[in-house]
């Protein structure tokens, strides 16, 4: 046991590290001098940072390490390791969801909104899934290929509503992640996310059973159906609350889990912190990228994690087989 | 130990099993056999309550399948499925360990990491035990499941044709396995099997089904004549006996 | 069966003809002869966009053997918005974006069927798993779609448009200045497929047999994947991306004259995608008053019909 203590702190510590230097450099580059020479002397260096680039910072760690464990949730519930909730039509039904909220009581509030959308991620999800066990088992890429075109499907759909009610602007916003528009006060809804990668973390042994398959969890003695909830749960709340707050991400939750299961293995209990790591770091970097590439202009973190995280996903189909 | 009654179960209007009722009594090991589509194994997983019963009633160790809670029901009986399709990044021994967690909800005790260790030792698992299951091959994969099934140490175990995949070595192994626990730790154990010799060679009792019926039931010298057999499975079957076990010639 | 085959095509062409009438003639005001040219164009580009988007999906789905694949749904779309914005982005100190539209969308059309050719000719003869080489296909498309926008940003970092109008298929802002070139090049197209047609037939029996049946498998194979991609370069070109209006056409042309042969299949597609997207049009433009709609709703019933047929495909295996 300590030996695998001692091989599993130095990476540990590693991580971490990398982390907090995200983390500082996210506090320092940007639009405005926060350059760490200025702190020492600039109380409005200090002003901006608690207003902006610290929530912004924040949401990028929460908004990576939820939707990352929200992935490795999904890829348990739907026994494959290539969906998570952007390419399962989650984030789409709780953008369509948050959509209806909007048309429907405009005036309810965000809190409100979210709940919205959580509920229509969860039904959204809940026929994925059903359609997922359907599926034959020994066809193992077309699960995610299903997942892609239903998410389009109901995107399209949804954007279809948008489009007649003029909403296009909001619609736009709910579907493309960014968190320039993330300040004190506007994200802290995201907190609840870290509520949720907890609750991973404190069913993961029965998160990692349910992914063995129903006639196992049975055997063992799990209630499945209500493991498959709480699962569904987790994931729905998650894509609702980045959806709502910061707008789709991409690829996160199929990356950061695979890149982390490829190394230690499909134990939730172990992979699911490292996992949250993994995705906060990613999402973090490619904020910061997005913020220097076209210094001063921003990029949206989607954008670029469209990008970077299709070719990875590319990556991990072929890598494989290599 | 295990009472059936009246147990009938019908999928897509097909009629699986009619009107089936047994008792197994505590300890021993009971073997079914029966062509394909008797019904073996919807039965064995309507003991193991992975199927919903539609009609009769089944207890194991008092406790009714359909409404005891599956927590605790996990604790009487361990079942394993024929198709397990384990693809997960699981390691050996991470798998294995999933079978004390009936007992241990996720926090394996000293007791619990023993009870695993046991198991992968066991069953000849100890070279595998850090490698991931997707890696093993189908035996190997096999006897990892075997092992967790036996990790979960309930009083009942219900096997669904156990020796698929093994070789001849961890076949006979795992039957004298299945034997001991019955013996020595007074286990009641419940196999489909397919090979009707290693029913005869290791098993207490023999329970013969075909379309969906109990057709002949009793210890292996009862049941191994050519007529039940024939019955049984359609064909003339020669027996004979060495050192006094009877034996099947069912592929001459 | 045979018998069946020309009395469909006829009512599939009575029927394109009665959608073209309505597009041209329903509630036609003010100034008649101007608006009957504006119609005619946009016709004609529809059209146009139909026939190519018909004809490179039957092509496509024969030459993989597959009837679920389209090109878009592997990407070819995406490429095309790809080569676009990234000759702008590679070329664009040097005056690119000022040149002639259509001497620019010949150099983009080549480039693309370079690329489409070097990306899918490995692919088809790997002989991927049917699921495999349509997932990565369709991340493949979201890749390039993603990298098109990122450069969309990197290039001109204040205009949202470029990002959000190259996502959807328009059918009213029609590309006038290239509508000369797309007919010709739709029109030489369709010849060459229409003389390949038994070849197609062959090509459908898959590698093996066609290469026993003396069938130049990869040359062929490699003229009809470029002949597929120039199409796509067309229709996208003229109105935007359309990824699943190719397989909506060609199964519904499928159904009606009820054989794989492309002596009839080819032009009933053809008739069936005009069908749609003009009699689709001319019933949105002037009975259901959102004209813009049309792109997404097709889009969505096709949407559907593929996740209906990959269901079906798989339970079938």
């Amino acid at each position: 046991m300590t030996a695998i203590a001692a091989r599993l702190t130095r990476p540990g510590f590693a991580a971490g590290g990398a982390l907090a230097l995200l983390f500082v450099v996210s506090l320092v580059v940007g639009v405005g001098d926060v350059s760490l020479s200025r702190l020492t002397h600039d109380p409005e260096a200090w002003r901006l940072v608690f207003a902006s680039r610290l929530p912004r910072t924040l949401a990028a760690v929460l908004a990576g390490a939820g939707l990352a464990v929200a992935g490795l949730v999904m890829q348990a519930l739907a026994r494959n390791r290539f969906v998570e909730p952007t390419t399962a039509g989650t984030d789409q039904s709780a953008a369509a969801g948050v959509l209806l909220m909007t048309l429907l009581w405009p005036s309810s509030s965000l809190p409100v909104k979210t709940a919205g959308a959580a509920a229509a991620a969860l039904a959204g999800t809940s026929v994925f899934l059903a359609v997922a066990h359907r599926l034959p088992p020994n066809q193992p890429f077309l699960v995610p290929l299903f997942g892609l075109i239903y998410g389009a499907v109901l995107g399209s759909a949804a954007m279809f509503v948008a489009w007649q009610a003029d909403l296009i602007q909001f619609f736009e916003i709910w579907t493309r992640g960014e968190f320039s528009g993330v300040l004190r006060g506007r994200y802290e809804l995201l907190w609840l996310s870290a509520a949720m990668v907890a609750l991973a973390w404190w069913a993961a042994d029965r998160l990692t059973i349910l992914s063995l398959g129903r006639d196992v969890s049975i055997g063992l003695g799990l209630d499945y159906q209500a493991m498959m909830r709480l699962g569904l749960v987790i994931v729905s709340v998650v894509s609702a609350l980045t959806v709502v707050v910061v707008g789709m991400i991409p690829f996160v939750g199929l990356v950061a889990p695979n890149l982390v299961t490829r190394a230690l293995g499909d134990d939730l209990r172990r992979a699911a912190p490292w996992t949250a790591f993994v995705g906060a770091a990613l999402t973090l970097g490619c904020d910061i990228l997005g913020r220097i590439v076209r210094y001063p202009y921003e990029i949206p973190v989607g954008t670029i994690l469209g990008a970077v995280g299709a070719a990875l996903f590319l990556w991990l189909l072929f890598g494989r087989r290599a | 130990m295990i009472r059936i009654e009246n147990v009938s179960f019908a999928r897509g209007g097909t009629e699986i099993l009619r009107d089936v009722s047994l008792e197994l009594p505590s300890g021993g090991v009971t073997a079914i056999v029966g062509p394909n589509g008797a019904g073996k194994s919807t039965l064995l997983s309507l003991i193991g309550r992975l199927q919903p019963l539609q009609a009769g009633r089944i207890t194991v160790g008092g406790h009714a399948v359909d409404s005891t809670p599956g927590a605790e029901l996990a604790k009487v009986l361990a079942i394993l499925r024929q198709d397990n399709g384990v693809a997960s990044r699981l390691r050996v021994r991470e798998l294995v360990a999933f079978g004390r967690f009936p007992h241990s909800r996720g926090r394996l005790s000293n007791e619990d990491r023993a009870h695993v260790a046991a198991s992968l030792a066991a069953f000849g698992l100890d070279a595998f035990a850090e490698r991931f299951v997707e890696t093993l091959s189908g035996g190997q994969r096999q006897r990892a499941l075997i092992a967790m099934a036996f990790c979960q140490d309930t009083p009942c175990l219900l096997l669904d044709e156990p020796l698929n995949n093994l070789d001849m070595f961890h076949a006979r192994d795992l039957m004298r396995r299945l034997r001991a626990a019955a013996d020595e730790r007074g286990r009641t154990v419940v196999a489909v099997l397919h090979d009707i010799n290693h029913a005869a060679a290791y098993a207490d009792r023999i329970v013969a089904m075909k379309d969906g019926r109990v057709v002949a039931d009793g210890p292996p010298a009862e049941l191994m004549t050519p007529e039940t057999l024939e019955r049984v499975f359609g064909h003339r079957i020669r027996v004979t006996t060495i050192d006094g076990r009877p034996v099947a010639l069912h592929h001459l | 069966m045979i018998g069946r085959a020309p009395l469909a095509l006829a009512a599939l062409a009575a029927l394109a003809l009665l959608a073209t009438a309505a597009f041209l003639a329903l509630n036609l005001r003010g100034d008649i002869g101007f608006a009957l040219e504006l119609r005619g164009a946009r016709l004609l580009a529809l059209v146009c966009v139909g026939v190519s988007i018909a004809t490179s999906t039957i092509v496509f789905q024969t030459v993989t053997g597959n009837r679920i694949l389209t090109p878009s749904v592997m990407g070819l779309d995406a490429l095309y918005g790809f080569v676009q914005i990234g000759l702008v982005f590679a070329l664009g100190g040097l005056g690119f974006a000022t040149l002639d539209p259509r001497m620019k969308f010949a150099g983009e059309t080549a480039l693309m069927t370079a690329m489409a050719l070097a990306l899918f000719l490995p692919m088809l003869r790997a002989r991927l798993d049917m699921t495999l080489m349509l997932l990565s296909g369709v991340v493949l498309g979201v890749l390039l779609r993603s990298l098109s926008s990122l450069l969309a940003r990197v290039i001109d970092p204040n205009d949202f448009a470029i990002a959000s109008g190259a996502s959807f298929a328009s059918f009213n802002a029609v590309r006038g200045d290239l509508l000369a070139v797309a007919s010709l090049m739709t029109i030489a197209a369709c010849v060459v497929v229409w003389r390949a047609r038994h070849v197609l037939d062959v090509l459908a029996l898959g590698q093996d047999a066609s290469t026993a049946l003396g069938v130049d498998w990869r040359r062929t194979v490699a003229g009809l994947l470029a002949l597929v991609a120039a199409l796509v370069a067309v229709s996208t070109a003229l109105v935007g991306p359309m990824v699943f209006v190719g397989l909506l056409v060609v199964a519904l042309a499928e159904r009606v004259v009820n054989t794989r042969r492309h002596a009839v299949l080819l032009p009933a597609a053809a008739l069936t995608a005009i069908v749609v997207l003009v009699g689709g049009q001319a019933t949105l433009q002037h009975g259901l008053g959102g004209a813009s709609a049309l792109a997404i709703v097709v889009e969505f019933a096709g949407g559907l019909l593929f996740l209906a047929l990959l269901f079906a495909e798989s339970r079938r295996r």
